[in-house]
């Protein structure tokens, strides 16, 4: 069963890299397979350490969105707010990052605790609308989503001391803010990563034993597979669906935290860019979630692949290949493990069939 | 400013903002009338405004005298076109494959921009497309010159406005009136009922699809047309606002032509409330501006408790489970 769910995402990718480079193939016939070699894995040719740490860095916040999204899913939710609840996290992420100087050490723990309170807040909210007003919660995420981005550019632009206006930028946040390197930056050649990547498998094994090992993470998955049969068995669905994306929306502001809080390869920090355009972080939590199936194991391997491209996407360009590509590969890697089960089907019964003869 | 031209200024963008919201969220009600979930609304706008509006900016640039609204109607049928094949992934997925229709729009949404984007930056290296606004009718004879309702309606407009309120009288009858809107409702409702009495379960949600995608695609163009001058690589989140509006018109044709008028006037008000004296003092930027997502939300409160939904919605038909 777990062999058939991997292969059933291999398949997916392979078939998303497939429709990639093909496209690749028709936008330029001679850049396309050396672009594509270099997406699948040739960027890790020249300062692998350095450019392996930066996407072990970038895997972090992925996770924590896959897990979000997963988690969701499990009840039986669709989480496409995650990008608002990201972007409440990253708010108070560098509220306190640049405020909170008085707490001295524990300074970035208490700016990633701030961000899981945010994120979990704003999930809180289409967790409302959908228990008791009967709200489907993509459309109330989606709405948040908006306002979300208006609400925390609003807050940004209107304070000088977390607003750069000359760069239109959130400004450094302090040193004590940013998650610890630790000595994984010395492995790594000085590049992105930092203790955030530990926290998020923490984050992964935490959730794993929620829901498997506990009684709640057992009710919230029996809401997930049949929310009236769960009801008549005296389970409180309205409570499971709230604190799910309560759970939910925490795990994306700890997202936001993780990204935003890290030191970056050349100690500048990541700073957050005012515009009207929703983060794509979220959206990418989608990927994530459906390409791990949800598990928060998958979900770990998957982010390291989508980090993988990623990165592979952003290399790809010195060679005039737009970095779109890399989207429109994922998303039709999220389209094929839509139907993964369908897919998963025919090719067994296909191998069986060839077997045969 | 007097009242009454504030009055005028204020309908008039009411209406800029209701047609596109108009249009598309009558697409959404086609395919979810059939049982069809289409969330992939926003992706199908981008799609059908990036294809039709190139269309455009080709035809502006080579034949300079070519009739304008001829010209708007000729992309509109381009839009369509696009749209229309786009959602023919979702009708796949969810019809022949019976997949999760919510991942397969939702895949489909973020497939589209960045495809759109990939097609315009590998042709012109920037993914913006630029075209003449030269469309806008000055006034129509006779009906311009109507007092008060003249000038709303028949002054300053392009073709396409008409179009969306033909398509919204259109599927009026068309889904009330016809046997085959009659057997979409069926099909979306209870589709082993409508399987038994020989309704082709199948072909009547791909055609629901299609049309949605058609008129999604159409909704993208006019959003793009009335709203800039440039094709930008999104609809702002139209598409999602459309699927609001669908379901605060509780997905009856007529329900949602009111309701997009109420979100085109919150979408109004949420840029030119500074036209008006009494808010013009206060500074409220930040509450216009979201406005039309917090009245969305307030409106689905308001009507989701008892809702309308088609029954079948979402949920793939299987001849065995009948």
């Amino acid at each position: 069963m777990k062999f058939q769910a991997l292969m059933s995402s291999i398949i997916a990718i392979i078939l998303g890299l497939f429709f990639g480079l093909l496209i690749m193939i028709i936008a330029n016939p001679l850049t396309a397979f050396p672009g594509f070699i270099t997406m699948i894995g040739g960027w890790l040719n020249n300062e692998s350490l350095r450019r392996l740490g930066d996407l072990i860095f970038l895997a972090g916040p992925l996770i924590l969105t896959g897990l979000s999204v997963g988690f969701a899913f499990k009840t039986g939710l669709f989480n496409i707010g995650a990008t608002g609840q990201y972007t409440m996290g990253m708010f108070a992420g560098i509220f306190v990052g640049i405020y909170g100087d008085f707490l001295g050490p524990l300074q970035w723990i208490f700016a990633f605790i701030a961000a899981m309170i945010f994120g979990g807040l704003w999930g809180l909210i289409p967790g409302i609308l959908k228990s008791y007003f009967n709200v489907h919660e993509v459309i109330a995420s989606i709405m948040l989503n908006y306002i979300a981005m208006y609400t925390v550019n609003v807050w940004i632009q209107g304070d000088e001391s977390l607003f750069n206006v000359a760069f239109s930028k959130t400004r450094a946040i302090d040193l004590n803010a940013y998650i610890p390197t630790t000595f994984l930056r010395d492995i790594f050649d000085r590049s992105a990563i930092d203790f955030g990547i530990i926290l998020a498998i923490g984050f992964s094994i935490l959730i794993y034993f929620i829901l498997y090992k506990t009684k709640f993470g057992f009710e919230l998955q029996a809401v997930g597979s049949n929310r009236f049969a769960a009801k008549y068995s005296g389970i409180k669905e309205n409570r499971s669906v709230i604190l799910s994306m309560v759970v939910a929306g925490a795990l994306s502001g700890a997202a936001g935290a993780l990204y935003f809080l890290g030191k970056g390869s050349i100690d500048s920090g990541n700073q957050y860019s005012v515009g009207n355009e929703l983060m794509s972080a979220g959206f990418d939590g989608i990927a994530v979630a459906l390409l791990g199936q949800s598990h928060p194991f998958g979900i770990v391997l998957s982010a390291f692949f989508i980090s993988f491209i990623q990165r592979g996407g952003y290399f790809m360009q010195t060679l005039g290949i737009k970095v779109e590509i890399i989207d429109v590969i994922i998303a039709a890697i999220i389209y094929t493990s839509a139907m993964a089960m369908l897919v998963k089907d025919t090719i067994i019964k296909w191998l069986k069939g060839g077997k045969k003869k | 400013m007097s009242f009454s031209e504030l009055f005028i200024i204020i309908a008039n963008s009411t209406l800029f903002f209701t047609v596109p919201l108009l249009i598309t969220s009558l697409g959404g009600m086609f395919a979810e009338k059939s049982g069809v979930v289409n969330i992939s609304l926003e992706g199908t706008m981008v799609f059908g405004s990036f294809f039709s509006i190139f269309f455009i900016d080709w035809m502006q640039n080579q034949f300079p005298a070519f009739n304008p609204s001829l010209l708007l109607l000729l992309a509109a049928l381009i839009a369509a076109i696009s749209g229309s094949l786009l959602s023919t992934l979702l009708a796949f997925s969810a019809v022949n494959l019976k997949a999760n229709q919510v991942i397969g729009g939702t895949a489909i949404n973020l497939f589209a921009a960045p495809m759109v984007i990939f097609i315009a930056r590998t042709i012109n290296n920037v993914k913006n497309i630029p075209f003449d606004q030269t469309f806008n009718i000055e006034s129509i004879p006779f009906l311009g010159d109507i007092p008060v309702i003249g000038e709303i309606l028949f002054q300053d407009i392009n073709i396409l406005s008409f179009t969306g309120y033909l398509i919204a009288i259109l599927s009026i009858i068309v889904i009330y009136k016809t046997r085959f809107g009659l057997r979409l409702s069926a099909v979306g409702e209870h589709p082993s009922a409508a399987d038994s009495v020989g309704i082709p379960v199948s072909k009547m949600r791909w055609i629901g699809t299609l049309i949605s995608g058609a008129l999604a695609g159409i909704g993208g163009l006019v959003f793009v047309v009335s709203s800039s001058v440039t094709f930008s690589g999104q609809v702002g989140g139209y598409g999602f606002l459309a699927l609001a509006v669908m379901i605060f018109g509780q997905w009856k044709p007529e329900k949602i032509l009111l309701a997009s008028l109420f979100f085109g006037l919150m979408n109004a008000l949420s840029i030119k409330y500074t036209l008006i004296p009494f808010f013009d003092g206060l500074s409220l930027g930040y509450f216009f501006t979201i406005l039309p997502y917090v009245a969305t939300l307030v409106a689905l409160m308001l009507t989701s408790k008892k809702s309308r939904a088609p029954k079948a919605e979402g949920i793939p038909y299987d001849k065995g489970s009948r």
